[in-house]
């Protein structure tokens, strides 16, 4: 059976990255005694797909990984089992059982929705007047590992919302994630003159095809 | 000094600046983190080089382990920084700190470091800058942690004795409750440092430094040692158990890939095979077993608790398991189905270790390992470790046709007394076994070969030899890699100031330890890091102090010499590694000792422990009426 199961990563499990979050679901799987499912070949690997890869340092609160298990089992004790298995900073939200014909996990994903919060006070106003004018641009060309892209069609949506403390707003975006065009809202926070260091963010939702 | 709330919000301003920064946040499966305020002993156990190595190390597990069952006191960890990090927290004003609470390594009681290597000195003098705490013994106070240090390379502890206030010897399951209580009844009591000190070498096993003198003759040798308080013991005798307790089992899980991902399960400490240049194999002993069953239910609880993939059996020398053939076939049973990797390291050189590894399976990727040390019957004889070229090619031809594609071996050059033709040897045994390879499975055949460079070490039969010069060694290197050009023959060996260093680390005396703290204020640090050497830095630090490098090393030493770790024991007598070094210049081989004693010393040493842990529990033979000798007298 395919699983599909919603998590969170936070805690120190943000300093873990993606490489290192698919062992963590592999060890798991083994100390709750999951029967995952191997690929077939030279060197059998258990099938577990995450959907895109969460940028070290980022908190993660609706994350999605796909598990194929050899036999059916009941969902609820899965979910249970999994949980009490997992390491601190790994929270287990919801699971379901989806069809296996689906395509891969990560081809599914096409956007995805992030919260960046500013450690230090920021002006409200200067950083409203700085989204204005990146929204307005037709095109923000950037330079990434020595590549030049265009940021603009990348980014679907970008507010500040206001909190009860006047210096300490939230920032929400919306990006899209796709192989070949994937935004970064460490390029964004570029563009706005923040450094992400200075910053806490969450990726808040991955946004599927039919989701 | 910074609470935990200040050190962690500083923290997040650096960690996505530095590479790997999974390594300083702590926050992984299976650690025990308790109340602070609860306890009345903090305890920091710090690995002095990066969490990736620092995490599996098996010794710190188990104090780690042994302080957190008690409900008086806490454990926690710490490890050195890596350059970027360091760096980072210098910057910031970020003291090194524990990883599960994040308090400051000041704010604890005690600071136990890990020594099992020399070449960690450095590293260990930087955590204590890192942490705010002064290096040097005579300069802290009541108010500073006390500071001590364990493991194999403490066994000459003397350049680093200006630095740690007390050194564990030997094994430290029950003396580290020993010094926690001395610890709080000394806090209890509220005496000045020096009482704590003193009540500290009361401890059998403890080494305190400060209240020993060391006298010199004007050769720069010693004339002896003394101690500066009537009831310190003299010699200080390494402390071991009867028994080994459980193995630890809740393994930390780290949360980014390590060095070793594995869980390890000790089989069986000490080794009787006796091979002359073996550090580890001298001071271990008495050789002590686990039951079959015992280790697989450690296993199994450990990969249950972990989910590790891969699984370690760790002991000195796994072939002489007693029961090695058992425990194979258990493990097969028990864990058959479960897509496991167990390695099982240090086997003999024989066909019956090829069959070992053939039934468990695994040999993806890694290729057989065989340890010969030396080529020629004279120089296997020197080093007592003996076993014929014809049984390493059937070896090899077994492991080559059993599926293996390589065969990594392992040599030693710089063995006293070792020729030309000594080394000529090595290369022509190396091709013979690339040959047979050759001959059974064609050109996929490969052999690795790596050459180690022999330091004499202290408590070993060799103690007294000199190390080669870094010319012999050259001109020995040089005939390796002329002679074993095969492109199929890959050759690593070791740098020539690598094993210098090492020499004069392990052989120094108590003035190392200006010469140590010089080369770490000059920059030197990660020792063992093949990329992080600083040489210069060294022969620097040592002209510094107008000492002679050469004077550690390249020294035939007196038959007579007191050696500035004479004091220290670790239950073998010097007398019988003077008997075996003589031997083993007559070429006279030694068989393992559990088929005959030898009196190397274990026995009446420890006569006590072995009349409490009788039979099978230790691998001794029997032998008639052991002299008894008081814990703590000459022996």
């Amino acid at each position: 059976m395919r699983l599909r199961i919603t998590f969170s990563k936070s805690g120190t499990l943000r300093y873990t990255g993606h490489l290192d979050l698919h062992r963590i679901w592999e060890r798991t799987c083994r100390r709750a005694g999951i029967p995952l499912s191997y690929s077939q070949g030279f060197h059998p690997q258990p099938r577990i797909s995450l959907a895109a890869a969460l940028p070290l340092g980022f908190i993660g609160q609706a994350e999605l990984v796909d598990l194929w298990l050899d036999q059916d089992e009941d969902l609820n004790q899965i979910l249970k089992d999994l949980q009490a298995a997992a390491p601190p900073g790994l929270m287990l939200t919801s699971i379901q059982s989806i069809d296996p014909q689906q395509p891969a996990l990560q081809t599914q994903v096409n956007s995805a929705d992030y919260e960046v919060v500013f450690l230090d006070p920021v002006d409200p106003l200067h950083v409203t007047s700085s989204l204005t004018g990146i929204l307005s641009c037709v095109s923000i060309p950037r330079q990434r590992r020595g590549k030049d892209y265009d940021l603009r069609p990348l980014l679907k949506s970008l507010e500040l919302i206001r909190t009860d403390n006047e210096n300490s707003p939230i920032l929400t975006m919306r990006l899209s994630v796709s192989p070949s065009a994937t935004g970064r809202p460490e390029e964004v926070l570029a563009e706005l003159g923040f450094s992400p260091e200075n910053t806490r963010i969450t990726r808040t939702r991955l946004i599927l095809d039919n989701g | 000094m910074l609470n935990p709330q200040q050190i962690e919000s500083r923290l997040e301003r650096i960690l996505l600046t530095v590479q790997k920064p999974g390594r300083y946040v702590g926050g992984e499966l299976n650690i025990t983190i308790k109340d602070w305020e609860q306890v009345q002993t903090h305890v920091a156990f710090i690995f002095p080089d990066i969490y990736d190595l620092g995490i599996s190390n098996v010794g710190l597990k188990i104090l780690y382990n042994q302080v957190n069952q008690r409900p008086d006191a806490l454990a926690e960890r710490a490890y050195a920084p890596w350059l970027d990090m360091e760096e980072a927290m210098r910057s910031n004003h970020i003291p090194l700190y524990s990883l599960e609470s994040k308090h400051a390594l000041a704010d604890f009681d005690i600071l136990g470091f890990s020594l099992p290597y020399e070449t960690l000195y450095t590293n260990a003098l930087n955590i204590l800058d890192l942490a705010g705490v002064p290096l040097y013994s005579k300069e802290r106070d009541a108010t500073h942690p006390l500071v001590i240090a364990g493991g194999h390379a403490c066994y000459n502890p003397e350049p680093m004795h200006a630095f740690m206030d007390a050194f564990a010897i030997g094994e430290g399951e029950e003396i580290i409750h020993d010094i926690v209580e001395v610890h709080q009844s000394w806090k209890a009591t509220g005496g000045s440092r020096n009482d704590l000190l003193i009540a500290l070498a009361k401890i059998p096993g403890v080494y305190v430094p400060s209240i020993y003198a060391h006298h010199y003759l004007d050769d720069g040798t010693i004339s002896h040692v003394e101690k500066l308080i009537p009831d310190a013991f003299l010699p200080i005798v390494k402390r071991i158990v009867g028994k080994l307790p459980p193995p630890p089992t809740r393994f930390i899980v780290p949360n980014i890939e390590v060095v070793h991902d594995r869980v390890s399960v000790e089989v069986m400490r000490g080794c009787t095979r006796g091979c002359r240049f073996c550090h580890a194999g001298m001071i271990s002993r008495p050789i002590r077993e686990r039951s079959v069953a015992e280790v697989v239910d450690a296993a199994e609880s450990a990969i249950r608790s972990t989910g590790f993939q891969e699984f370690s059996l760790m002991s000195l020398s796994s072939s002489d398991y007693t029961h090695i053939l058992e425990l194979v076939s258990a493990i097969g049973e028990r864990f058959g189905k479960d897509r496991l990797t167990l390695s099982l390291p240090s086997l003999r050189i024989d066909t019956v270790s090829v069959e070992l590894m053939d039934r468990l399976g695994n040999r993806r990727g890694t290729g057989f390992t065989l340890a010969p040390e030396a080529a020629t019957e004279r120089m296997r004889r020197i080093i007592n470790k003996f076993i014929p070229d014809e049984q390493i090619l059937e070896t090899a031809r077994a492991a080559y046709s059993h599926g293996w594609t390589t065969i990594k071996v392992y040599f030693m050059i710089g063995h006293p007394s070792e020729t030309e033709e000594d080394v000529e040897a090595i290369a022509r045994l190396c091709n013979s076994i690339l040959t047979e390879g050759r001959r059974l499975i064609g050109g996929r055949a490969k052999v690795h070969v790596s050459v180690g460079t022999f330091v004499p070490k202290p408590h070993t039969p060799f103690q007294w030899v000199s190390c080669d010069t870094p010319q012999q060694i050259e001109a020995k290197q040089d005939i390796l890699k002329h002679k074993l050009r095969d492109r199929n023959i890959k050759l690593t060996w070791t740098a020539i100031e690598d094993t210098l260093l090492e020499a004069w680390l392990s052989r120094g005396d108590r003035r190392l330890s200006d010469v140590v703290h010089t080369a770490w204020k000059n920059g030197a640090k990660f020792d063992a890091w093949q990329d992080q050497h600083r040489y210069s830095i060294w022969r620097d630090a040592f002209a510094n102090h107008g000492l002679d490098p050469d004077f550690y090393t390249h020294r035939q030493r007196r038959v007579d010499e007191v050696f500035p770790w004479d004091h220290i024991s670790p239950g073998v007598r010097k007398n019988y590694l003077f008997q075996d070094f003589r031997k083993s210049l007559e070429g006279e081989v030694r068989v393992d000792c559990r088929e005959q004693c030898y009196a190397c010393g274990i026995l009446p040493q420890f006569a006590d422990l072995r009349r409490e842990n009788p039979g099978d529990l230790w691998k001794c033979p029997d032998v008639k009426s052991p002299r008894r000798i008081p814990a703590g007298s000459q022996a």
